[in-house]
């Protein structure tokens, strides 16, 4: 099964482009002045020189060109790191699967740290057998595999009154979207064995912010799992390790990380998490409460504030859209501010209560354009601007901002947050 | 052949045998033990808005006042005004309303169950559950009196529970998005000539609240 010689060389170039270019995408716009020594017609030092072997890297980490792309945090929004948020770098990727390590953070107590061997899930309440599972246990239910966005209700919360924070790492990044792997939840109760009666369930974390919410049965049913892997690892700490809730579609909040408990009841236990926190404040003083299911929203990730345009010419502008009513079926973009818009082409796969790929290619003239895109989902649900957004829900409401972001982008490629009437 | 045979026999027993079983519900794997009812104890400590869950125990506002100031003060201020950006748990009645809501245990908090069961679950921030139950008891009854909600002398009890009010006890309605917003669901959405000239109102340059860059991409 050796590979002919010429085939191999082959492989071999091909290789060699394309991690060159690799490196050329990740100095792009970072202003990393670039060395004629190591470019045609001259023969760089990697070409001529053994680099590691294997298992010099055993857990392999990106290149060192690409030290830019990390989570990132803002100091003032929380009173401490333990409870607080780090947002996921979305001008820096592409497809629809985040890294692992580059998931937005949101912890409440910090990240706890749970020996696989001690870790322990409850399930008990309205069932016929109170059950405890091990992780082994649970590893040992049949397993589903499924793609889902998970956004934190609170992302893009500091624009709701006009533009703010200059990155959609910032004004967006509290989104990820990976492959879980885990059992599903309705496997679980029905291994317990559901009580007549039975209408909602509790899932508690593990970590010391014990973080509860209450959930409804028909949910818990329909399509939540208990993920132990993301994008095929074990979950990371930051992710809930060694098991997570997943609640797909509905607010991050409820995705309970480091799983212990389960508690099966009749009513909703109108937890600090669903009543202080998580409600939505109308301009009349009162609050929307059980507002789970993420609404569709759209933000171009290219060009943007941290991702400026390099050249006129052939642009591509990428971004990422989400809906927790189902699939995406169409993303617009407008260039003007939302005068006109035009389709963009979804690239990649289409999955339900997934984040799928848009692009827009066009020919850039060097003129300032007011960048801006819509997500409309299976259900005909069209992402709102901010204004018709704030006809409704004032300005009070923190959580649920879901309207469209402009960009200014600027003759010089430079791109601003800003706020479009 | 004949094992073929036997082999698809058996398949077809399976079938069988978990179809019977399976009236309503799928058949059950039998993984997992059996919780007793000292592991459930220990883990149960949710409370909900009618109090199952509640321990027993009670505390007062006075022995309330000399938990909070030694284990939550802090944070959280002396009159739960809040020291720095930690939540500020008494104040702002009247608020929501506003521009400036400030939402409180007094002012927005629906229920008692939810301050109940939080602060037992995660307070004091950094030693979660410490607190006995009398404490707990106690501590809660104090930022009710914060809040002007119970009077100096109110004991907190599972036997008092009913007895506190909540000022905004009818603050909250359910999810209403799919009414209110119905407009957004729009079959035809415009795509040419949609809105008039378009102006710039607002830029995040002029806020000036993003963060320096210190990672790679500054150099």
């Amino acid at each position: 099964m050796s590979q002919p010689p010429d085939q191999g060389s082959t492989s071999r170039r091909k290789f060699v482009v394309g991690a060159a270019g690799l490196v050329v995408a990740g100095a792009s716009g970072k202003a990393i002045a670039d060395n004629p020594k190591n470019q045609p017609p001259n023969v760089p030092e990697w070409t001529r020189t053994l680099g590691d072997g294997v298992g010099v890297r055993a857990y392999g980490t990106p290149s060192k060109f690409e030290k830019q792309v990390i989570r990132r945090t803002v100091p003032w929004l929380t009173a401490t790191p333990e409870s607080s948020v780090s947002f996921t770098p979305l001008h820096e990727l592409d497809g629809i699967i985040t890294p692992n390590g580059l998931c937005f953070e949101r912890h409440h107590s910090g990240i706890a740290e749970i020996d696989p061997a001690d870790y322990r899930l409850m399930i008990h309440g309205m069932v016929d057998k109170p059950l405890i599972f091990t992780l082994d246990e649970l590893k040992r239910f049949p397993r589903a595999n499924r793609i889902y966005f998970l956004e934190c209700a609170a992302n893009s919360g500091m624009e709701w009154r006009g533009a703010q924070l200059n990155g959609c790492q910032y004004t967006h990044g509290m989104v990820h979207c990976v492959q879980y792997t885990g059992v599903p939840l309705k496997t679980l109760l029905n291994e317990a064995g559901l009580k007549s009666g039975a209408k909602w369930i509790m899932a508690e974390g593990g970590d010391a912010a014990a973080m509860n919410r209450s959930i409804p049965l028909a949910k818990a049913l329909d399509d939540c799992l208990i993920a132990y892997r993301m994008n095929g690892e074990m979950l990371r700490p930051e992710n809930g390790y060694p098991a997570r809730l997943v609640v797909p579609g509905w607010q991050g909040n409820m995705w309970i990380k480091w799983l212990r408990r389960l508690k099966v009841g009749d009513q909703p236990w109108f937890t600090r998490e669903e009543t202080s926190k998580y409600t939505d404040l109308m301009e009349n003083g009162k609050a929307r409460q059980f507002t789970w299911v993420m609404d569709a929203k759209s933000i171009i990730t290219s060009p943007s504030p941290q991702a400026p345009a390099k050249s006129k010419g052939l642009t591509v502008i990428s971004g990422l859209a989400w809906s927790g009513r189902g699939k995406v079926v169409r993303v617009d973009v407008a260039l003007d501010g939302g005068r006109n818009w035009r389709t963009a082409r979804i690239d990649g796969p289409v999955y339900d209560k997934a984040c799928v790929r848009f692009y827009y290619e066009f020919d850039w003239s060097g003129e300032a354009l007011l960048l801006q895109s819509r997500a409309i989902d299976e259900t005909g649900y069209v992402q709102p601007n901010k204004d018709d957004l704030r006809k409704i829900r004032g300005v009070n409401s923190i959580y649920h901002n879901n309207g469209i972001q402009t960009w200014h982008l600027k003759p010089d490629g430079e791109v601003e947050n800003v706020e479009v009437g | 052949m004949s094992r073929l045979v036997s082999a698809i026999c058996a398949v077809l027993l399976l079938a069988a045998s978990t179809f019977a079983q399976s009236k309503n519900a799928p058949k059950k794997l039998g993984i997992g033990q059996m919780a007793t009812a000292e592991q459930i104890a220990g883990w149960d400590i949710d409370v909900r808005p009618d109090g199952q869950g509640a321990p027993p125990g009670k505390g007062s506002v006075k022995q309330g006042e000399e938990i909070y100031m030694t284990r939550c003060a802090a944070c959280h201020g002396e009159f739960g005004e809040s020291a720095g950006r930690w939540p500020q748990l008494a104040q702002g009645k009247g608020t929501l309303a506003s521009n400036d809501p400030v939402r409180t245990v007094g002012s927005y908090w629906a229920r008692l169950s939810s301050l109940f069961d939080y602060v037992r679950r995660a307070m004091p921030f950094g030693d979660a559950q410490a607190l006995n139950n009398d404490e707990l008891y106690a501590v809660v009854a104090y930022v009710l009196n914060l809040n002007d909600i119970v009077d100096d002398k109110f004991v907190l009890s599972k036997e008092t529970w009913e007895q506190v009010k909540m000022p905004n006890a009818n603050g909250f309605y359910d999810d209403d998005r799919e009414t209110t917003e119905k407009a957004f669901w729009n079959k035809r959405p415009c795509m040419d000539n949609c809105r008039g000239p378009v102006t710039i109102t607002g830029r995040a340059r002029a806020v000036d609240v993003t963060p320096e860059d210190k990672g790679a991409a500054a150099q």
